[in-house]
């Protein structure tokens, strides 16, 4: 602890121990089921059991009489209220965006849409009233596959939206010239690749309180939001039509998101609605893990073909890219961002590839909506071209890792342009990152254990998977994201302000949150280095909007790179007066005033020196302030960056494969990620090693699957495998640094490097330990039956 | 996630359990409560009264005299760390220590997983092979049922609606070889398909008697009697245990799901049964 005291020690780059973790592990943390008002009732869900229909009725009769029971209301009674907003339609292309209303009207367009709301003095209540309520549907058909959604004949979700096409969207090259390119390609290869449907699982599902003051006429909601700033202005401007000073929007202890919780869901403008209609009675809706699963957002879902053009030696030439996106039953809050902007533009990975086409078809189907999921798009994109490298791997006979290697953009290329649209990367050194990969998990023996193995038809086969990725974080700036340019409806800019109180102690407000990554911890180190005040003495404010100043939120990676720059510039300029005010005290010229770990003094005279609490005491009282200076250490930074940061790395993943039932046991996993400059790396190898279990269980265990009537089959945990401890391995983490040349700091953003990586590594292993009896691919999640059928179990 | 809703009942013996049964046909007993209270929660099960068993003193016991008699209500976790379970029936003990989750090993009950007869639970097939039996408490008084006898059809058992399960015997199985093989479901923890083997051995290495039984694989936990017989009286050889696992499938009604489809899960009776044997006598 005294060591964290010292002001002259640099935090930054320290793993200091997570300071939000004794509150949350000790159950001292306030989630939104912890929340407890006065007066408040609770609301469930009417959902429809039917993927495709006509309401014909609602007959809610009974339920109005049950104990408890305040209210059944349909959709009907919410008529006033707008659908909810598309934020992010894709860029350049006609969106054909039909978004869901708060309670269905008329039609439902996946199992578990909403359909009524009843509200009860308890959640029991309310759950038992649920069950009283009788809807009728005319059923028109159903479609959950994305292929099959845009063939003629295909039940159609929405008059606006002919073949369930949401959108079509390509970048690179015009196919012609991509065609010739591949027509003229020494070796050729086509494959047909699934990205399947995975859902989130958050520990903490969803949920919203809202409250209406009839007294102000201000509303305030608690939700469940990895964004408030923006759920405040989409709730106010787009769904309720109220102006946006009237609402307040708290984000409390949010138990995890992974994406699914940036978005606008029904139930926000829901609970505010009814509060109001019970005359302020707050409301609480929390979705139980069955309705998490059914209607929170998915994530992936692609249907891929893609052809590849290359040398006999392995280098990339052409590479086109076909992709069918689902979306789901509609359009959610930022969905057609993830698949063309995410996605298109991040498929040449770390490679120089001369002819890129990428065409993507978004399409409706009878699921629940499919919108960013850690790593939206770059997961998608990664395991495309990771599984072309070791296809080309396989067509050549150059080994897997010199395929990379031949194709690397090199250090000198830097800033590169892609030519498919994405911002130039903004720095990176590939080789490295693949050479300690190999180096620590030991190449060369592996392969010729795999070798041997082989030679002696072993049981057990040995895999060795490679996945060099690179992502993009820190997404911005906002002239190109936004609407004219990518499409996205808004800025990407943060703001922190940074105030030094009369006593010394520093509040800061940031329009970042965090949702389990630490902000509280790593932004008081950076805080601590930069201004030279104990850490313990820096508190980071965040999540209501009541008090911090305009954010966008907690996703893409993006709180470090954008919202701490913020921080950290703004911090610069509290410094930049404090030294202007020591100089004014300590008589001198400003030129002539060295500021040291919190101390300001004149050039020679370090014992005379002025701390930054001195200063903000005589700021504060303001008796003797220079010239025009305003009183109070107190600055506000708004941070658009010029550029995305662009995170890499390499991933190894060994696996033995039993050839006898199919079984994949992980054996080795190495990960070397450069995320630019860290800032706390305990908190950086607890987001890789999170992100890599995540990666890997959508290759081997996680996968959504609707039956043809549109039910989710993998309703519960019971059926959908998310990773256990046990079925994860201990990693073995090392770290290059490539500082970001976007921002002061030089970091990246570390959040889904994991997810986007493992996948493809942990894939390509157990293909790879298959290869040599003629597997060149598998589809996810690669179960043991899959892999025994595959090497010829089951044939008759 | 809230159950419909019941009544709590925390009878202080039996006799009064039996009674509220007798009284309740939809009442269920509540043990460990680990398969019965999510069935709840997701309003799959409804039943009108929960009958807690937790204050009926004598049903926790483990006692071995030769034979092994456990109290219906021993945790996974009492059994996985008795001494007297681990001399006299190894594969037992291991077992309560692979199922479920540690949650699930704290709370759940051997009486519990036997008179749920879940197709995918462990220990049903291990008391099988075992040869167990149970003692129950009806209205009609006590009586013993064979694991032979127990397993009637998916999620459902020989015991009437009032009988309750107070003890699990396993028979002298001083000098057998025994071994539980499986492969788990990566998101239920349940068996895909698990198989139990356990070997009387005769003189000379000859196997006297062989029971095995799978789980997982068909509506109930199910002897091998295929595999069984092709073992009876034979000694202890790689042939002999191929042989069994070649044999092991024969005549079973085997299901299939989204995980495992029934040719494969047939595949891995075979392979499971080879390695439970192999492990038993290694």
């Amino acid at each position: 602890m005294s060591a964290i005291l010292d002001p002259t020690r640099k935090l930054v780059g320290q793993p200091i121990k997570r300071r939000e973790d004794p509150r949350l592990i000790a159950g001292a943390g306030a989630y939104l089921d912890d929340i407890k008002l006065t007066g408040m009732v609770h609301a469930a869900l009417v959902r429809s059991t039917s993927a495709h229909g006509r309401i014909k009725s609602i007959d809610a009769g009974t339920a109005r009489g049950m104990p408890g029971v305040l209210a059944v209301f349909t959709g009907e009674d919410f008529a006033d209220l707008n659908p909810l907003p598309g934020a992010w339609t894709a860029g350049g292309v006609q969106n054909n965006v039909n978004t869901p209303r708060v309670l269905a009207i008329g039609e439902v367009h996946q199992v578990g849409d909403p359909v009524a709301v009843v509200i009860a003095e308890n959640a029991y209540q309310a759950a038992d009233a649920v069950e009283a309520v009788a809807v009728e549907y005319e059923d028109l058909g159903v479609v959950v596959d994305a292929k099959k959604a845009t063939e003629d004949g295909a039940p159609q979700l929405h008059e606006n939206a002919p073949n369930n096409v949401v959108l079509k969207w390509s970048c690179g090259k015009e196919a012609a010239e991509v065609d010739t390119a591949l027509a003229a390609a020494e070796v050729r290869v086509q494959q047909h690749l699934v990205n399947q449907r995975l859902i989130p699982t958050s520990i903490e599902p969803r949920g919203s309180i809202g409250r209406y003051d009839p007294g102000t006429g201000d509303y305030t909601l608690w939700t469940t939001s990895q964004a408030p700033h923006v759920m405040r202005l989409l709730i106010t401007a787009f769904v309720m039509g109220i102006p946006e000073n009237k609402l307040r929007v708290i984000s409390p202890d949010v138990g995890g998101g992974f994406g699914c919780k940036i978005f606008c869901y029904y139930d926000m403008a829901l609970m505010l609605a009814l509060s109001k209609k019970l005359d302020g009675r707050p409301v609480k809706f929390f979705e139980d893990r069955s309705e998490n699963y059914l209607t929170t957002t998915h994530g992936r879902d692609h249907i891929t073909d893609v052809e590849i053009g290359a040398t006999k030696d392995g280098r990339i030439t052409a590479l086109k890219v076909d992709t069918h996106a689902n979306l789901g039953a509609y359009f959610s809050t930022i969905a057609a961002g993830i698949p063309t902007t995410l996605y298109g533009r991040m498929v040449a990975g770390c490679y120089k590839i001369p002819n890129i086409r990428v065409d993507v078809t978004a399409v409706y189907t009878n699921t629940a909506m499919v919108d960013a999921y850690r790593g939206a798009g770059r997961p998608e994109a990664a395991f495309v071209i990771e599984r072309v490298c070791d296809l080309v791997a396989g067509a050549t006979g150059v080994d897997p890792a010199e395929v990379r290697r031949r194709n690397f953009i090199q250090p000198e290329d830097f800033p590169y342009d892609t030519g498919i649209g994405m911002l130039p990367y903004d720095s990176g050194n590939y080789e490295p990152a693949l050479d300690r990969a190999l180096e620590i998990v030991g190449y060369a023996g592996l392969r010729a254990e795999q070798a041997a193995r082989r030679e002696r038809d072993d049981r057990k086969l040995l895999g060795i998977g490679l996945s060099s990725y690179v992502e993009v974080c820190g997404v911005a700036p906002s002239k190109w994201i936004g609407l004219p340019g990518e499409g996205w409806g808004a800025g990407l800019w943060e703001s922190a302000n940074v105030k030094v109180h009369l006593t010394g102690k520093v509040v800061v407000t940031t329009g970042t949150l965090p949702h389990g990554q630490g902000h509280e911890t790593s932004f008081a180190q950076l805080v601590a280095d930069e201004l030279g005040v104990p850490y313990e003495d820096i508190e980071i404010k965040h999540s209501d909007t009541l008090g911090t100043p305009f954010g966008f939120g907690t996703y893409g990676s993006r709180s470090a790179a954008v919202g701490g720059t913020a921080i950290y510039k703004s911090v610069a300029k509290v410094r930049e007066k404090a030294k202007k005010l020591a100089a004014h005290m300590l008589e001198a010229a400003e030129a002539d005033i060295v500021w040291e770990h919190g101390r300001a003094y004149v050039k020679g005279s370090p014992d005379a020196a002025k701390t930054i609490q001195d200063i903000a005491l005589q700021a504060a009282v303001a008796y003797d302030l220079p010239g025009e200076m305003e009183p109070y250490l107190d600055e506000t930074t708004y941070y658009d960056p010029p550029n995305c940061t662009f995170p890499f790395g390499t991933h190894v993943c060994v696996v033995e494969v039993d050839r006898e039932t199919g079984e994949i046991a992980l054996q080795r996993y190495v990960a070397v990620d450069d995320v630019g400059n860290v800032i706390n790396p305990m908190i950086v190898d607890g987001q890789v090693h999170g992100g890599i279990a995540q990666g890997l269980a959508q290759a081997l265990y996680e996968g959504a699957v609707y039956n043809d009537q549109g039910e989710l089959v993998t309703g519960t945990m019971n059926d959908y495998a998310i990773p256990k401890a046990s079925m994860v391995p201990t990693y073995e983490l090392e770290r290059t640094v490539t500082p970001s040349p976007t921002n002061p700091m030089g970091v990246k953003g570390a959040g889904e490097a994991g997810t986007i990586a493992s996948t493809p590594a942990v894939a390509n292993a157990v293909i790879d330990a298959l290869a040599h009896l003629g597997v060149n691919h598998l589809d996810m999640p690669i179960t043991p039956e899959k892999v025994w059928r595959a090497i010829g179990g089951g044939a008759s | 996630m809230f159950p419909n809703r019941f009544e709590y009942r925390r009878p202080g013996s039996l006799a009064e359990a039996v009674q509220i049964l007798a009284e309740n046909p939809d009442a269920k007993l509540l043990a460990g409560g680990h398969s019965l209270l999510p069935a709840m929660k997701l309003r799959l099960a409804a039943p009108s009264t929960l009958v807690d068993l937790s204050q009926i003193e004598g049903l926790r016991g483990i006692a071995a005299n030769g034979a092994l008699t456990i109290g219906a209500l021993a945790t996974y976790n009492q059994v996985h760390d008795s001494a007297a379970v681990r001399q006299a029936a190894p594969m037992l003990a291991d077992t309560c220590g692979i199922v479920g989750d540690p949650q699930v090993r704290v709370r759940g009950t051997l009486g519990g997983s036997l008179a749920h007869a879940d197709p995918a639970a462990d220990l049903t097939a291990v008391v099988l092979a075992l040869g167990g039996e149970v003692t129950v408490v009806g209205s009609g008084g006590e009586r013993t049922i064979a694991a032979d006898d127990l397993f009637v059809d998916l999620l459902t058992t020989s015991l009437a609606p009032e009988e309750i399960i107070t003890e699990i015997r396993i028979p002298d199985l001083a000098g057998a070889k025994m071994a539980y093989e499986k492969h788990e479901h990566p998101a239920s923890g349940y068996a895909v398909v698990g198989v139990a083997a356990v070997l009387a051995m005769g003189d000379g290495g000859t196997i006297r008697s062989a029971r095995l039984a799978v789980t997982g694989a068909t509506a109930k936990a199910t002897r091998l009697s295929s595999a069984e017989a092709v073992l009876a009286g034979k000694t202890v050889r790689t042939e002999t245990i191929a042989a069994a696992a070649a044999a092991a499938a024969d005549g079973l009604e085997i299901n299939g799901d989204l995980y495992a489809s029934a040719d494969y899960r047939r595949h891995l009776v075979g392979v499971l049964t080879r390695r439970a044997l192999e492990r038993a006598t290694g």
